[in-house]
């Protein structure tokens, strides 16, 4: 367990030196610099301010730089907003991202589940082909079209809940909706085939054998089998539930960090790039390290240490 | 086919079994052992009586009559064994007994299961509960599917009794302890807190009867416990089964495509054919003095170590369609003594003994003149 563990963390240190590395690239790739505005800079001024941010040494220097700069967590100021650094941003805006993400993961996994379990319970009923239709459309629907048709129906039309920001529980309720959708379908659908197929097992027909209750049967043996799949993408699902929240965001207004992350690259803020790219990348791969570890827990067939048992 | 040739078909199938007898895998001992248990006195208590029971499955192609009449009892401690071909009902019969036949394309269309008394066919679920696992067990093909792969053997094994029995965590587990002892199964201590994929397929058998054991059953449904191991382990097994039955004095219902098997631990024989059992009897009746053809036809497909060279005889054609089971003997289309009436009317029950009964036209008065004069 030690072992992987440490193998694990060098995969990840290495994962995000790429990360790190391919976002460098491609930000100088895009063409532009931070001073070109509209207003048409003063060059002295321009390569006074390119001195001052290091922009004209070399670019192995900058990266050098660069990396220094990740390895002590510190990306220095924003270009655009001088009085305030990267770490600043982010401080402010990812607590509000995070809640923003957990509270939609968790949302979707509960009712992905309960709704996924009771489809395949109801095989072929009713609730079966409700849920699965509920789904296809979850599915298809992209995430802010759903954000605005729920701002323009509860919210304008009826008034019901709070249309953006983000400063009480209610705020949250159509942002998360919006996000969480698409991700609960997904983990109903998965939820319910895989469901289906684990009650057919022998294991389920020997606990019932063993005159187990219905309910005990289903959260202790069936659910647990049936689960696997659902970890395996939900790694996956983060990241897309992670750049979902940016475009969530952006519509319900949230001062989360899509905002910053959007405005640094139209900005070419080169700071913020790098410090939200790189502390983003970190925070995925460390969520799936803790899918893995979760996934390791619950099928005890996949060794996380390599040593073989006595099979 | 005449008196002459019936009574010389009879007289090999004779020699066969006590060849089969001799060849059997476990060898000479458990025979013995065998020998001397099937002289022991039958109890009188009956744990189980299935009267005509009916089982159908609605499938998109239409009614599956799968179980179509069955009937049989078991006395207390006896080893019933019932084989046959594969899909002529021994699962779906066994299921319907232990009351999981799936619902809702399954349908018990009619017939009574009585354990002790108690009719189980129309009880309820939760009543039923109190029955599964405590007093009926059962014990399933596959070990290697049969138990939960994310769960511990410990908690497999305690699971059934913590829910039936009021007992502690404490002496649950002390129980399952004695239970891996019971079945073979080294320092039960450590290997409690082990998953399945940590046991072989013998062990994970050995495991999946001492979870059906573990409330101390009186009826143990065994559905081909052996037919996915090894011949060694086969036989470990089988010789486990006798041990338990000697010391608890458990009623069993084995079923199996083994004969070899069935001669190592049956005490009677139900022969079944297209969902309805066509003869039943004590194990040396039935391997001795056969009277339906299909059972001759069963002892003559059995394949024998000792004699290499000489060929098998496989029951030539197929068991009907149970969509739509014949009206008559189901046997008529393989039968090679078959006549005008089986096609169209069912034999009714024949009794030879007590013990012994058949369904077949042979055994008709009419039928026993009609071979005379021909
Ligand atoms: N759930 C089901 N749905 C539809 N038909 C079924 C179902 N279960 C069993 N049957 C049918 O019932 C018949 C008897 O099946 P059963 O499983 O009892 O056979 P079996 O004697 O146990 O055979 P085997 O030796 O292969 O295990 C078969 O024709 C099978 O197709
Ligand atoms: S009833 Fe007729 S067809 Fe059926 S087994 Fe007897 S002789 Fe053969
Ligand atoms: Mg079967």
């Amino acid at each position: 367990m030690q072992k992987y563990i440490i193998k694990r963390f060098l995969m990840m240190i290495a994962t995000i030196l790429i990360i790190a590395t391919l976002t460098f690239v491609l930000m100088h790739l895009i063409p532009g610099s931070p001073f070109e505005g509209e207003r048409t800079t003063n060059p002295t001024i321009q390569a006074n301010l390119e001195k001052f941010y290091k922009l004209d040494e070399p670019l192995h220097v900058q990266y050098l730089s660069y990396l220094k700069s990740i390895v002590t967590f510190d990306f220095g100021p924003s270009i655009k907003k001088p009085n305030e650094s990267v770490n600043d941003l982010l401080a402010r805006g990812f607590p509000i991202s995070f809640e923003l993400g957990m509270v939609t993961i968790l949302v979707a996994l509960l009712s992905g589940i309960i709704l996924g379990t009771i489809a395949a319970l109801r095989h072929n009923g009713l609730i079966d082909y409700f849920a699965m239709t509920f789904a296809v459309i979850g599915i298809s629907v992209p995430n802010f079209v759903l954000a605005t048709l729920l701002i323009q129906q509860l919210a304008v039309t009826w008034d019901l809940l709070p249309a953006a920001t983000w400063s009480s529980p209610l705020h949250m309720v159509l942002p998360v909706i919006a996000l969480a959708t698409g991700p609960t379908a997904i983990i109903a659908r998965l939820t319910r085939s895989s469901m289906l197929e684990v009650l057919t097992q022998d294991y389920i027909k020997m606990a019932r054998a063993k005159g187990l209750s219905p309910v005990r049967i289903i959260i202790r043996h069936a659910l647990r089998n049936a689960l696997m799949p659902v970890v395996t993408i939900l790694g996956t699902m983060l990241a897309g539930i992670l750049t979902g929240t940016f475009v969530i965001e952006r519509i319900f207004a949230i001062p989360g960090m899509g905002k910053y992350f959007v405005e640094s690259i139209n900005n070419r803020d080169y700071p913020v790039i790098m410090g939200t790219t790189v502390f983003y990348s970190a925070f995925l791969v460390f969520m799936l390290f803790i899918v893995d570890i979760v996934y390791g827990l619950l099928d005890p067939r996949i060794k996380l240490h390599r040593k073989e048992g006595d099979a | 086919m005449n008196e002459h040739q019936l009574d010389h078909a009879k007289e090999q199938i004779k020699e066969r079994v006590d060849e089969v007898d001799k060849s059997l895998p476990v060898g000479t001992s458990g025979v013995q052992k065998n020998r001397k248990k099937s002289k022991k006195v039958r109890s009188d208590v009956k744990v189980l009586q299935v009267n005509n029971l009916q089982v159908s499955f609605r499938t998109y192609g239409g009614e599956v009559e799968a179980v179509r009449g069955v009937s049989f009892d078991l006395h207390q401690g006896e080893t019933l064994a019932i084989v046959g071909e594969s899909g002529c009902g021994k699962s779906v019969t066994s299921n319907a007994i232990m009351g999981l036949i799936p619902k809702p394309a399954g349908i018990i269309k009619n017939g009574r299961v009585l354990f002790k008394g108690k009719e189980l066919t129309n009880m309820s679920k939760p009543q039923l509960r109190k029955i599964q696992g405590v007093d009926i067990s059962m014990i399933f093909q596959d070990p290697m599917t049969a138990l939960n792969p994310t769960l511990t053997i410990g908690e497999q094994l305690t699971e059934g009794l913590r829910t039936h029995k009021k007992v502690s965590k404490q002496d649950a587990k002390q129980k399952a302890i004695e239970m891996l002892e019971l079945v073979g199964i080294p320092n039960p201590t450590e290997r409690l807190k082990q998953f399945p994929h940590q046991f072989s397929g013998g062990m994970r058998q050995r495991i999946v009867i001492a979870i059906a054991l573990i409330c101390e059953p009186e009826l143990l449904i065994a559905d081909e416990p052996t037919t996915a191991l090894d011949v060694t382990i086969q036989a470990q097994i089988l010789e486990l089964f006798e041990e338990i039955q000697q010391k608890t004095d458990i009623s069993i219902i084995l079923i199996t495509h083994d004969l070899g098997v069935v001669a190592k631990i049956a005490d009677r024989i139900a022969v079944m054919y297209a969902g309805k059992i066509v003869e039943i009897g004590d194990k040396r009746a039935i391997f001795y003095t056969p009277e339906h053809p299909y059972t001759k036809g069963l002892l003559n497909s059995v394949p024998r170590l000792d004699l290499v060279e000489e060929e098998l005889q496989p029951i030539e054609g197929t068991p009907p369609d149970l969509f739509s089971p014949p009206q008559g003997c189901p046997f008529t289309a393989r039968c090679p003594y078959a006549m005008e009436v089986c096609d169209h009317v069912y034999p009714s029950t024949t009794t030879k003994s007590d013990t012994h009964a058949v369904d077949c036209w042979l055994q008709d008065e009419r039928a026993k003149v009609l071979q005379e004069l021909s």
